[in-house]
């Protein structure tokens, strides 16, 4: 039975050392909720890094932000909130404060001020959207489309991906009637500051709905932000919607034949909240990372990784090169003026209340 | 060998649309593959009816005629898309030279015997086909991963350099990436970690269950026998949410224990039904001569029980070790990010990055499992040769 014998021995000692390591690091250690991919790495190397090496407190990483809401109330209903901090949309972060399972934050308690003494509040200005929010990045959500599929004349509008004349071929949309349905506005001749008065009226929705019908059939729907990148390296797509760091890791890293459409791009708000209810040592070593990870300095490091606009003014000056390429990142960032000369802010307000009727009528489109 | 069925050349009127019909498969790909299909049906039907035909009736010389076809098809594919296409085009001569000799000469009837019906004949090899494209969709996927898991670049696609087996399309840095990334490291030690120690416990519970159920005297048998095979019958999603609220509850739902026990109890059906399966040839009387001999149970059962039942154990535990290992459901309720395993690292990967590292992981993994199942039958055939069983 010396088989036997051996596979005993052989597990009882992979148990104890499993047991022995699974109780070890629970001293301090936080968890740290993100989206994984380049944005996580972004922080590892801009936040927790620096603040591992300062505080000695072990971070470990979850890539779950994209089901962070129903995770969160699982864990609530569960009376076992596992997570320390966790970064969620703006979207996201609101109905989680309403629902209290994040915590209210106070900017000028809690977040450190600017270099200049400006206070937290005034530093991240409108971008703190929820009493629960930390704000950390702007992103948007913009187009990309190959070079060399679209001959000499690069699309330079976000109408232009509705010519399917001018430029044949599918094109990427996320699976989600959000910025596609403005898009479809937008160029179905409705001004930009007129659109959400027209996408609260049911002629309006149709009129959206009917102007994505015309290029329907060139559609491939994402619902990954990974989908984008793949199809546009493959030549799958000639144009297609997604994250601009995505976009950016394409063009600038991967050297793929991609070019940037600004057009109409949709910003969007990143950042932190606390989940409610944690204990009192963990809340302090949330709040702690918190102060660390969101001042002016932190936020401008970030941007070293990732094509994402620091949420604080005060960062902005500071933006530098990229860690690795050496390459300015001001002007890759959503928020540079070459960049944003036309855009479109998310309308949270809107899509809080039009959200849930909105969504049923486009998956009810999408499945004609 | 001798043929035992005569057989006599046919006529084109049956190889020539036959041919064709195979052609018109062929262009279904490559009309697809350049962009219209219905085109690559009608020439490749053309086309290779028209080969059959000259090959038989022109040219006649087979050997000649069938090299010819696959140089020039070869070329044929070079020419529109460098040597992969090539080997494509030659694939393809090779097989059409082939199979209209072996129509027109009617080989296909030789190895068969005299009185079958065309249908028949029809049938025998349909079947064989069906079968082979069986295998073919089984196995393509994953054949497909693994020159992709050395892609130069970091998407999942076959690049021009690849196609063209240009050197500098190929490299190892997925593989690299995965040896000296934290994440993926990280993930493969709590593999590691849980799926043996689940292992152990679904073969000890496993066995001890199966032993006792076999046993005629135990009440309830059945219905015991179904509570306990209910992980394997239940919706995996079902049981992990029921186990994370449970879990949560009593202070195990995040834990390395937590994990390891959520993972055991989805393996001991196979442990049981395995074990149950051998136990059926076990002879009661063989414990009984052992008792009669002064043996305790616990003796009998390491020293005449247990050897003769070790295949049905070995095998029930593989089947939990992979349940363990390959498990991401259960494992994303129960664990927390301290316990992140591979299939979740592959999951989460697969969603927020398509990166080729998880090719890279997919073929290693694929090369352990061979492994695995190559060394667990050598050792099967190496007892049952010890004992005996077999002469080989």
């Amino acid at each position: 039975m010396k088989l036997t014998k051996t596979l005993l021995a052989t597990t009882a000692l992979t148990v104890a050392a499993g047991m022995a390591s699974a109780d070890g690091h629970m001293a301090s250690e936080m968890t740290i909720v993100s989206w994984g991919g380049a944005y996580s790495n972004s922080q590892q190397e801009a936040y927790h890094n620096p603040y591992m090496e300062k505080t000695g407190v072990n971070i470990i990483n979850d890539s779950s932000s994209s089901e962070a809401v129903a995770k969160l109330r699982a864990m609530n209903e569960a009376g076992n909130v596992t997570w320390d901090v966790v970064d969620v949309v703006a979207a996201d972060a609101i109905r989680l404060c309403d629902e209290g399972l994040a915590m209210e934050i106070d900017p000028d308690e809690h977040l450190a001020p600017a270099p200049d003494g400006t206070s937290a509040e005034d530093d991240f200005g409108d971008l703190i959207v929820s009493d629960c929010f930390i704000p950390q990045i702007v992103y948007s959500t913009t187009f990309g489309y190959r070079t060399d599929m679209v001959g000499d004349t690069p699309p330079t509008s976000v109408c232009d991906v509705f010519d399917t004349e001018a430029y044949p071929g599918k094109r990427a949309l996320e699976k989600n009637p959000i910025n596609n349905m403005e898009w479809a506005l937008l160029c179905d001749g409705v001004a930009k500051d007129e659109v959400y008065d027209v996408l609260e009226t049911e002629e309006g929705q149709q009129q959206a709905l009917d102007k994505l019908a015309t290029i329907k059939d060139e559609v491939i729907w994402w619902s990954a932000g990974a989908d984008t990148p793949q199809l546009l390296a493959d030549g799958e797509i000639v144009m297609g919607s997604t994250y601009n760091g995505r976009l950016f890791s394409v063009i600038e890293e991967q050297k793929q034949p991609v070019a940037m459409l600004w057009d109409a791009q949709v910003f969007d708000l990143d950042g932190w909240i606390i989940p409610a209810g944690l204990p009192e040592d963990r809340l302090a070593r949330a709040l702690d990372y918190i102060y660390f990870a969101t001042d002016t300095q932190r936020l401008a490091d970030q941007s070293k990784y990732i094509s994402y606009g620091p949420a604080r003014a005060s960062s902005a000056p500071l933006v530098s090169t990229h860690a690795d390429l050496g390459i300015e990142m001001a002007p890759h960032m959503p928020t540079d003026p070459e960049n944003a000369k036309n855009t479109f802010l998310y309308n949270y307000e809107f899509w809080a209340d039009y959200r849930d009727d909105i969504d049923a009528k486009f998956q009810a489109w999408l499945a004609q | 060998m001798v043929a035992l069925t005569p057989v006599e050349r046919t006529e084109p009127s049956f190889y020539v649309p036959v041919v064709a019909a195979f052609g018109a498969l062929a262009g279904l790909f490559v009309g697809t593959a350049q962009g219209s299909s219905l085109l690559g049906i009608l020439v490749g039907a053309a086309l290779m009816g028209v080969i059959a035909f000259v090959l038989t009736k022109v040219i006649k010389d087979e050997r000649r005629g069938r090299l010819a076809l696959l140089v020039a098809l070869a070329a044929a594919g070079f020419s529109m898309g460098g040597i992969a296409a090539g080997i494509i085009g030659a694939a393809f001569g090779w097989f059409f030279g082939w199979m209209s000799f072996w129509l027109y000469e009617s080989r296909y009837r030789q190895h068969l015997v005299p009185y079958l019906t065309p249908g028949q004949v029809l049938w025998h090899y349909t079947f064989r086909v069906i079968c082979g494209a069986i295998l073919v969709f089984l196995i393509t996927p994953i054949i497909v991963v693994m020159p992709l898991s050395f892609n130069a670049e970091d998407f999942f696609t076959f690049t021009p350099e690849m196609l063209r087996f240009d050197p500098a399309g190929y490299s190892l840095k997925h593989y690299e990436d995965f040896f000296t990334n934290s994440d993926w490291q990280g993930a493969l030690a709590n593999s590691v970690k849980i799926a043996p120690a689940a292992t152990l416990l679904s073969v000890a519970f496993g066995t001890l269950a199966a032993i006792g159920l076999s046993q005629p005297h135990v009440p309830f048998r059945r219905a015991i026998m179904a509570v306990l095979i209910s992980p394997m019958i239940v919706p995996l999603i079902i049981s992990a949410a029921g186990m994370y609220f449970f879990y949560s509850r009593i202070g195990l739902q995040g834990t390395y224990i937590g994990v390891v026990l959520a993972h055991a109890a989805l393996g001991i059906p196979f442990v049981i039904i395995t074990v149950t399966a051998t136990l059926v040839g076990f002879d009661n009387s063989l414990t009984r001569a052992a008792a009669n001999m002064g043996a305790n149970p616990v003796t009998t059962f390491f020293r005449v029980q247990m050897p003769l039942i070790l295949p049905g154990v070995i095998s029930g535990g593989l089947f939990a070790f992979i349940t363990s290992f390959d498990e991401v459901v259960v494992v994303l309720f129960v664990g927390s990010a301290g316990q992140k395993t591979l299939p979740w690292q592959m999951f989460t990967g697969l969603r927020e990055q398509i990166s080729p590292t998880i090719l890279a992981v997919a073929t290693i993994l694929v090369i352990i499992s061979i492994a695995l199942l190559t060394v667990v039958e050598m050792l099967r055939r190496r007892s049952e040769r010890l004992r005996g069983m077999s002469p080989g």
